[in-house]
């Protein structure tokens, strides 16, 4: 059994990478805005849908004018992932401004419910211009980077099979990175960054500073809704087929990675997406081997969220996060 | 000419008058010092000038200029900054970090230029940070550059809050109790630098101070609250002597 799993484990970890990767990029949406507001922003996963559709909706457009072979792939893959992470970021601070900024000061279970209804309107909203302008609401795009590259992983050592992948994995994987590195600079290193992460320490004392709070708020906003909507544009292309609904179960997901890692630490986050997504690949793999068939693949879910429940009772600060003194 | 200039403020919460048509004013490249017993009226008085809380009526201006109604980081863009009577560090920051907080508003950089302009952005980022450098060696603390807040030790905190409110460039630094909690060599040394840094940072002080010897040292002109009202105003010399002054610390019990 054992030999069996290291076997896969070279297409297993490519799978888990892509996977992980984004999952990461959401994550970070989701512990951004934690970290500023104590707000979970559940219409996150729906900034993702948003940002899958604005990108294939402008693949589709290319496609039906013909450019797509005369345009080089990358710049098309770029110009989806500039014009959808644009109009996702000011999606994102539009919600933020229309649904969460009149409820700052009430109790934070209002916020979390105002969450889910932008979320629902969100897929209902989608859902109604898909179905308007393709007839149906679950499209695909024309594939981009389809071709298979095999690694002979076997030639390394005759335990592993060989493994392969599509060439968008290694799009998805370097573009995910270069986004997480630049935000992890931008929080760390540049003004807006520094003035969010005292915005998240102390609101009060940031204005007092000239800090302008609602600004870095919206701020706050439009980079995790950008990140979100950039990373929806990745999953299409590397997937294909999207709904109004893949944001639900991928932003859960998501979450589940940024409390792996810590709410509102934003290296935690991409920690936890990478692993979540790994061991979900992992799990898909040899699920039905470990318990000899009696669960499936499609388990892989339970698997995912058994882990939160898990990080939840056994270390809920995360991996990377502080741990909390109660205050009584 | 006056730097800040309070007229007949009033702050009621509810049915309680915090302050009462309390007037001052502070003199450019001065020190003025509020006393006043506890629950005078002292951190609502500097809440107000600070924008935290909106005066019931009266009028505050700063170089001439009406500041009521200002949120906090338009007042504080304006030229006033604080520090607070229980310290509020940023503390899971590091001390050059803290600094740069307060220069937030002096850099220019905006989200477009930070994308598209990044040698000139990074550029900028490294001059603030020559500057929060410069500023830390004014008060002893650039060896500490790195550390968290929270780490250093009680002085070093206060310190480092003066630096940080020094930081946005204020025309007038409030500063809430900075003596409290020191010992009196760190008094001492709080007391000197406070003098000091006035003329270094062309900056007017407004303090709340417990500590008569500090506000009697330092201070040009001071201000006595209580029950929320003015009772006297002058030099040290005339506040040492005052009457009700000394009634308002003592009870009228101590003085016949």
């Amino acid at each position: 059994m054992l030999h069996e799993m290291i076997q896969s484990l070279p297409q297993v970890l490519i799978d888990g990478l892509t996977l992980g990767t984004v999952y990461a990029v959401v994550a970070l949406g989701y512990t951004m805005v934690y970290g500023i507001l104590q707000l979970i922003n559940f219409a996150h996963g729906e900034i993702f849908m948003s940002g899958a559709f604005i990108g294939t909706a402008i693949l589709i457009a290319f496609s039906s004018m013909g450019l797509l072979h005369s345009i080089p792939s990358i710049l098309v893959v770029i110009i989806m992932l500039v014009v959808a992470a644009v109009l996702t970021g000011f999606l994102g601070m539009g919600i933020e401004r229309v649904a969460y900024r009149p409820l700052r000061n009430a109790p934070r279970l209002i916020p979390l419910i105002t969450a889910i209804g932008i979320s629902f309107v969100l897929q209902d909203v989608v859902r109604f211009i898909a179905e308007l302008a393709k007839g149906n609401y679950i499209i695909t795009g024309p594939s981009l980077f389809t071709k298979q590259i095999h690694i002979p992983t076997s030639s390394i050592s005759s335990v592993f099979h060989d493994s392969s992948f599509k060439t968008s994995f290694l799009l998805v994987l370097i573009i995910a990175i270069i986004l997480m590195i630049a935000l992890d600079f931008f929080v760390n290193k540049t003004k807006y960054g520094t003035a969010m992460r005292a915005v998240s320490l102390d609101r009060d004392t940031a204005a007092l500073m000239s800090i302008n709070v609602n600004k870095i708020i919206s701020v706050t906003f439009f980079v995790g809704s950008a990140l979100g909507g950039a990373t929806g544009v990745l999953f299409a292309v590397q997937y294909g087929t999207i709904d109004p609904y893949i944001g639900f179960i991928l932003g859960l997901k998501a979450f589940t990675a940024a409390v792996l890692g810590g709410i509102g630490n934003i290296r935690g986050a991409m920690l936890g997406g990478i692993i979540l997504g790994i061991l979900e690949m992992f799990a898909a793999a040899n699920l039905s081997l470990l318990t000899g068939g009696v669960l499936g693949a499609e388990y892989k879910d339970v698997f995912a969220f058994a882990i939160l429940i898990l990080v939840l009772i056994f270390k809920p600060e995360g991996l990377l996060g502080k741990p909390v003194a109660e205050k009584v | 000419m006056p730097i800040l200039e309070v007229t007949n403020i009033t702050k009621q919460f509810g049915g309680l008058t915090a302050n009462s048509n309390v007037s001052m004013t502070v003199e450019e490249d001065s020190i003025t010092a509020v006393i006043g017993p506890n629950g005078a009226g002292k951190t609502t008085f500097f809440n107000m000038i600070t924008g935290v809380y909106q005066p019931t009526s009266g009028e505050i201006k700063l170089n001439n200029e009406s500041i009521v109604g200002l949120k906090p980081d338009m007042v504080a863009k304006k030229g006033i900054s604080r520090t607070f009577q229980n310290i509020r560090l940023f503390d899971e920051m590091s001390v050059i970090e803290n600094v740069l907080v307060g220069m937030h508003s002096h850099l220019k950089a905006n989200l477009l230029s930070i994308l598209l302009d990044f040698p000139v952005t990074k550029k900028e980022e490294i001059e603030a940070e020559k500057e929060a450098y410069r500023l830390l060696e004014y008060f002893g603390l650039s060896s500490l550059l790195n550390e968290k807040a929270c780490n250093l030790s009680y002085g070093a905190q206060r310190k480092l809050e003066i630096a940080r409110a020094l930081a946005t460039k204020p025309k007038l630094i409030l500063l809430d109790e900075p003596a409290a909690g020191m010992n009196p060599k760190e008094t001492k040394e709080l007391t000197e630098i406070i003098r000091q840094m006035g003329k270094e940072f062309h900056t007017s002080v407004l303090l709340i101070e417990h500590d008569m010897k500090l506000v009697m040292g330092i201070s040009e002109h001071i201000i006595v609250l209580d029950h929320g009202e003015k009772i006297a105003e002058g030099n040290p010399d005339e506040i040492r002597s005052n009457q009700k002054v000394i009634e308002a610390y003592l009870g009228s019990a101590a003085v016949n």
